[in-house]
């Protein structure tokens, strides 16, 4: 350590890994994990979204997985909640309509809506 | 390696520990492993979170939840559960003690909301085995804004215009005492980290130590730039062995980053520390007393002037601190003296870590802003009394200070209010009781303790202080007299005008306070020879009065089947019989049991 700068990199580096545990505010991506959703392969599509944000470098957001979601049909969902408290539920995920999502709700903040679930059901 | 998704804290202070939190990570390693999770879920093993009483504690992240006394058997739930299917497990998070419902989230404790965490802000929040995550939070950081930006008179500028004040009890500025050893011209010079914490029923430091040792390394070599020192001493009890291995790993992730050792930050300035090992002497925790033992002498205390400023280890000026105290440091350099002030009172600026024990519904850890009154801190923040006892007194200051009743509770926390009220702040241990706890034997049990640790370098200490616990004996046998009470005060306040060192000064103040306030006890141990409150098996009469409703739950509780009456009538006690164990008493729904005096059981 032989200066201010490298002692600053240093943290910067460090706090990436413990920055699930300061978000506050942001958006929350809640993935459906029950048996029905596990089954259709939302474990990938939640390594996906963890794999996306970390190459993207993007820290307002944190990925949870919450349980059946009542759609078993649609699955993989993932449901995005941003700091207004508004969600939309997207549905039947695929690899590619991750990096789509997150390059166009998470960092432009526009929902992706024809892979919503309220439009694809009608 | 993946970002993780989720991240599993576990408490690895003591308390946790010895309810097996460091099997429990280990489950959790191995069933994570087999789920094939291990690379998305991290595992910490933190410090101390505070709510000891529900050990052992898990918090998952992101969602904060907390569980409380969690089992091995349990990992395995919340693996399958919260963590692969996101369903938290209700059955172990903290139910409100109010409207019964279970506690989702930390922000939801009332524990925590009236607190704040300035010492222990690291505690319970990141990894003390790794440096990495002390510096993630801005550590170091205010090493490098001092050694960078500051003078050794800058600094300490700053440390006086912040109003810290040492919390190992003494309650002086700390940074008046840093001007003091930087005034006094040596080639060398000592910093020493006072972690001899040996109050009965204190551990504030213990968890500082364990939870957060890289802010005491940081805040002591800030203290040696300061002084113009570049050694440090940690002299530590080795009743503390994870407190120990976990300073002596951190000693060393320090020097491998070279946040310790010589140039620090590439300036001229170098520092080091080195640990000490205490044998556990209460008395070691006088400045004095510790720097002889740290020179290999036997710990006594010697007389002042010389402060250790001027002359302290080895003849050369030295800087002591305690733990707490340099806990605060780094944070008041990186956020400025203002704002340390802006919290607390006008005295006595910023918080102060408290021990709750004794009869407490929340045991544990708390940290509350100078200022808060008492009742807060032991009925919003520790949970009142359990049982539905009646709140009797609280001992602040452990053997040194005294105990507060009742009609001082709304009292504001303070190093002159607690002064004022005959007890002290101490370094921050706060033992509660309750109507079912006798203050004589309350004060007898402190003297005990006093008596066990005086040096013995001055006969009031050594021999006043054996003489008073000879009294109290007598007193809680029966055999007391009226004129063993005034002996009593008489002998307390010769011990406290001619003692040498802080231990036989404040040695007889339990006795005092509780004559002071519950003098009528004392008097009923020896006029009408009863324990009021059933402690002293000598002199305890337990009687069941009119009030009984005849629920038989005494009769069940007894060991020794001393209790006799059929349900729904009133119950006798067979005094031949009775223990004096007190179980009926705790078992009674009505608190009809209650101990009188003999002549009174007659004339009923």
């Amino acid at each position: 350590m032989k200066s201010l700068e490298d002692l600053q990199k240093l943290r910067d580096e460090a706090l990436k890994k413990m920055n699930i545990r300061y978000i506050k505010g942001g958006y929350r991506i809640q993935i459906g994990m029950g048996t029905c959703g596990i089954a259709s392969g939302a474990k990938q599509v939640l390594q996906g979204f963890l794999k996306e944000i970390e190459a993207r470098n993007i820290t307002n957001v944190a990925v949870t997985q919450v349980g059946c979601m009542g759609e078993c049909a649609y699955e993989p969902m993932a449901e995005i909640i941003d700091e207004n408290g508004q969600s939309f539920v997207y549905c039947t995920i695929t690899q590619p309509m991750i990096i789509e999502i997150i390059e166009s709700h998470l960092v432009h903040n526009q929902p992706i809506q024809k892979y919503l679930l309220a439009n694809r059901k009608s | 390696m993946m970002l993780e998704r989720s991240q599993v804290l576990i408490c690895g202070g003591t308390g946790c520990m010895s309810s097996k939190s460091k099997e429990i990570k280990d489950t959790f390693e191995n069933v994570l492993l087999n789920m094939g999770m291990h690379d998305e879920v991290g595992l910490v093993l933190t410090g101390c979170f505070g709510l000891c009483e529900k050990g052992p504690v898990v918090i998952v992240y992101p969602d904060e939840t907390f569980y409380s006394h969690v089992t091995l058997d349990d990992v395995e739930v919340i693996c399958q559960e919260h963590l692969l299917k996101g369903r938290p497990v209700e059955r172990l998070m903290i139910k409100d003690p109010i409207d019964k419902k279970q506690i989702k989230n930390i922000s939801q404790l009332k524990f925590y909301s009236k607190q704040r965490r300035i010492a222990l802000r690291n505690c319970g929040n990141i990894n003390p085995l790794d440096i990495n995550e002390y510096i993630a939070k801005d550590g170091y950081m205010a090493l490098a804004k001092v050694l960078k930006t500051m003078t050794p008179q800058e600094t300490i500028d700053v440390m006086i215009k912040s109003g810290l004040r040492g919390r190992g009890g003494g309650g002086f500025s700390t940074g008046k005492k840093w001007q003091f050893a930087h005034n006094t011209p040596s080639e060398q010079k000592y910093v020493i980290c006072n972690a001899d914490e040996g109050d009965p029923g204190a551990f504030m430091d213990r968890a500082v130590l364990e939870g957060d040792p890289h802010s005491v390394l940081e805040a002591m070599a800030i203290c040696g730039y300061a002084i113009g020192a570049n050694q440090g001493y940690i002299y530590v009890r080795a009743e503390y062995p994870v407190a120990v291995e976990r300073l002596k790993m951190a000693i060393n992730q320090a020097r491998e980053y070279q946040l310790l050792g010589s140039n620090l930050f590439g300036t001229d300035f170098s520092f080091d520390i080195d640990l000490r090992l205490g044998a556990g002497a209460f008395v070691c925790g006088e400045e004095t007393a510790l720097i002889a033992s740290i020179e290999g002498y036997r710990g006594m205390p010697r007389l002042k002037p010389p402060f250790p400023a001027v002359k302290g280890l080895w003849g050369k000026p030295t800087n002591v601190n305690n733990v707490e105290t340099f806990a605060n440091v780094p944070v008041i350099y990186l956020k400025g003296a203002d704002w340390f002030r802006s919290i607390g009172t006008e005295k006595s600026p910023g918080t102060k870590v408290f021990a709750l024990g004794g009869k407490i519904v929340n045991t544990g850890l708390v940290e509350v802003p100078m200022g808060t009154t008492l009742r807060e801190v032991i009925f919003d923040i520790g949970g009142g009394i359990p049982n539905k006892r009646k709140f009797k007194a609280v001992q602040t200051g452990g053997p040194s200070g005294g105990c507060i009743t009742e009609k001082d509770l709304d009292t504001p926390i303070e190093f002159e209010n607690l002064t004022a009220l005959g007890s002290m702040m101490g370094s921050g241990g706060m033992i509660i009781m309750d109507e079912d706890n006798c203050m004589v034997d309350v004060a007898r049990f402190y003297l005990d303790f006093t008596v066990d640790e005086s040096c013995g370098k001055c006969t009031p200490c050594r021999e006043g202080t054996k003489q008073m616990k000879v009294i109290l004996d007598r007193i809680c046998g029966g055999f007391g007299t009226l004129e063993d009470i005034d002996e009593l005060e008489r002998l307390a306040h010769m011990i406290q005008e001619t003692s040498l060192c802080g231990l036989g000064q404040t040695a007889p103040n339990p006795v005092l306070s509780t004559l002071k306030h519950f003098r009528h006890e004392y008097e009923a141990h020896v006029i009408d020879k009863v324990c009021p409150a059933g402690v002293c098996r000598d002199l305890t009469h337990f009687v069941i009065d009119d009030h009984c409703i005849g629920c038989t739950k005494c009769a069940k509780n007894c060991p020794t089947n001393a209790i006799t009456g059929w349900p729904r009538q009133k119950h006798i006690i067979d005094l031949e019989l009775c223990i004096r164990c007190g179980a009926c008493k705790k078992a009674c729904p009505v608190g009809a049991i209650s101990s009188i005096a003999i002549h009174e059981e007659n004339r009923l």
